[in-house]
């Protein structure tokens, strides 16, 4: 017999639930998808010309590893300007692999074997696996419905032990679309400094905020050298396929993310950082139009959720409504797969979020007026049967 | 945005949208929507609602021209006459008052290109203030009205992804 050929720390971690979904849709034919977890938009023409005439010009060689120094200038600038957070570009950002990797590298950097990270759930799939792969171990922390999904001091405080090290905070939520006032962060800093816990927040649906203004858990009082201030263009600027996001922190934490991401990634692709450059020059009147036309869907989904009869808090943030389906006994997998089934409507089991995602199921609203209005007349239809 | 200009964006992308529709996208009843419509419609805001068809596709080919046009303009009137003049006639589709080498911009529509030839030598040419005129037919329709007027890859994501 052959010996285990994987290592347990990767054998341990259970497959993807969205992937087993994603297998179950692909063999439906005429399928309206609100499982998508990335714009329906295509990057935007500027963007892409950008990274176009940067390949006629003969730019495809290797970048330093922290970036191209005007994209990180441009980062620096564009942070300090829309949240009068200060970075150096000079040793305090690094340019990365989509926010995906710059999660990655910060974990690794940050955790010790058998040290725990502090993860809120309902979350974004990445969070878990990655901990366990760094050796690390993730502690969940519920955040609920009737609290809007913010997370509360009280919630995290409990599961703190001597072991916690790192706070993973991701605001405005995948898959809930909650977001945390400089209120609710401010109690939040409260317990990361009594019990000198390391921050990581993944902001990557800042712009994508409907009601109030986002604060960056890096803007906070103090917070600054607390944290790992992760963001990118995958969802802001409708670029998923161009991989490309960065981090922000401490020179000390930079240097050792990038002391990792030199050796696994060398440096993030110098087209995708060109248009990136592009991105944040001249790219924010298109946000805003993308942000008014996800409000739009916004309204219209909740609306029809709740005429449905689903309870649903109303998302404030990212393209996400996580409505509650208790109300039907079905739970949230046999309730995707048989809206799937019986109406081809593609969603995503709230299970594959985590504690405290079973009893809903995630929508994406990044799909047209359209496709969301028939897809909730087919779930209407659905649920009087 | 001001709500009149939300409903704006959206009929303007899909002027087939119900006001229930509209409605709930921009969070106001739908009698408010309605109404709003209808005022915009009064007012000449909405001018109409078109649908935006590729002929070619039914291999009714049209053809068209843009013709620069040299004026003579009138005392008193300008341009202005000859050009409520020229817009009159059904086969012109666009008009403009352009800046530059010549006065008039005009694009004409016909079924064949003697029929349009015909219209600019019988109908264009001789009237006493044009001066000259000149005719490039269009030859293929790439973009009209914003519209990209081909059909591209269907571009397709994952049916589901984190
Ligand atoms: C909360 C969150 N973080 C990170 C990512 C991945 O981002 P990137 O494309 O920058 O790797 C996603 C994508 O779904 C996400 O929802």
């Amino acid at each position: 017999m052959m010996r285990d050929k994987i290592a347990r720390r990767v054998a341990q971690v259970p497959p993807s639930g969205i992937r087993k979904f994603f297998d179950l849709v692909a063999n439906v034919e005429g399928v309206i998808s609100l499982g998508v977890g990335e714009p329906d938009f295509i990057t935007p023409w500027h963007i892409r010309e950008a990274c176009i005439y940067s390949l006629e010009r003969g730019y495809t060689m290797y970048t330093s590893n922290y970036g191209l120094p005007e994209l990180r200038e441009e980062i620096t600038l564009a942070t300090k300007r829309d949240y009068g957070v200060d970075y150096s570009p000079e040793n305090e950002v690094l340019v990365t692999v989509g926010v995906s990797e710059a999660f990655d590298l910060a974990i690794r950097a940050l955790v010790n074997p058998g040290e725990e990270v502090l993860i809120p759930e309902p979350s974004y799939v990445a969070y878990k696996p990655c901990t366990i792969f760094a050796g690390g171990v993730p502690v969940s922390v519920p955040t609920r419905a009737e609290d809007e999904f913010k997370l509360l001091p009280e919630q995290l405080e409990a599961k703190v032990t001597p072991k916690s090290k790192v706070l993973v905070l991701s605001y405005p939520n995948n898959p809930t679309g909650a977001t945390m006032s400089k209120r609710d962060l401010e109690a939040i800093a409260d317990i990361v400094v009594e019990h000198d816990l390391v921050v990581i927040s993944d902001e990557i649906y800042d712009k994508l905020t409907y009601e109030g203004k986002h604060v960056p858990f890096a803007a906070l009082n103090g917070m600054r050298e607390r944290c790992i201030y992760l963001n990118g263009f995958s969802k802001s600027y409708a670029m998923t396929g161009w991989r490309i996001g960065y981090a922000l922190g401490e020179a000390e934490v930079i240097e050792a993310m990038m002391k990792i991401h030199q050796y696994a990634m060398l440096c993030a692709p110098i087209m995708s950082q060109k248009a990136a450059l592009e991105a944040l020059r001249r790219g924010n009147s298109v946000v805003e139009e993308m942000r008014q036309e996800y409000n739009r869907r916004r309204r219209l989904i909740v609306k029809r959720l709740r005429e449905a009869g689903l309870e649903c808090f109303e998302p404030k943030g990212a393209f996400y409504v996580f409505p509650s389906i208790a109300s039907t006994g079905m739970s949230s997998e046999e309730f995707a797969e048989r809206l799937l089934r019986e109406e081809k409507v593609a969603v995503v089991p709230g299970n594959a979020f985590g504690e405290g995602g079973e009893g809903h199921v995630r929508m994406a609203y990044a799909a047209s007026l359209r496709d969301i209005n028939e897809a909730m007349s087919r779930l209407e239809r659905f649920l009087s049967r | 945005m001001d709500k009149k200009e939300e409903i704006l964006k959206l009929l303007e992308a899909d002027a087939r949208l119900s006001a229930a529709e509209v409605a709930k996208a921009v969070g106001l009843s739908e009698e408010e929507v309605a109404k709003a419509i209808v005022e915009l419609e009064k007012s000449g805001v909405i001018r109409k609602y078109k649908t935006v068809i590729n002929w070619e596709k039914l291999g009714r080919e049209k053809v068209a021209a843009l013709i620069d046009v040299k004026i003579t303009p009138e005392r008193e009137h300008g341009y202005d006459a000859i050009a409520e003049r020229i817009m009159r006639f059904p086969e012109v589709k666009n008009l403009y008052l352009v800046s530059g080498m010549y006065d008039l911009s005009v694009l004409v529509e016909g079924n064949t290109m003697k029929e349009v030839a015909t219209f600019v030598a019988e109908k264009l040419a001789p009237l006493p203030q044009v001066t000259s005129t000149t005719t490039h037919f269009i030859l293929k329709k790439y973009k009209e009205d914003g519209d990209m007027l081909y059909d591209g890859e269907e571009l397709r994501r994952l049916a589901v992804s984190p």
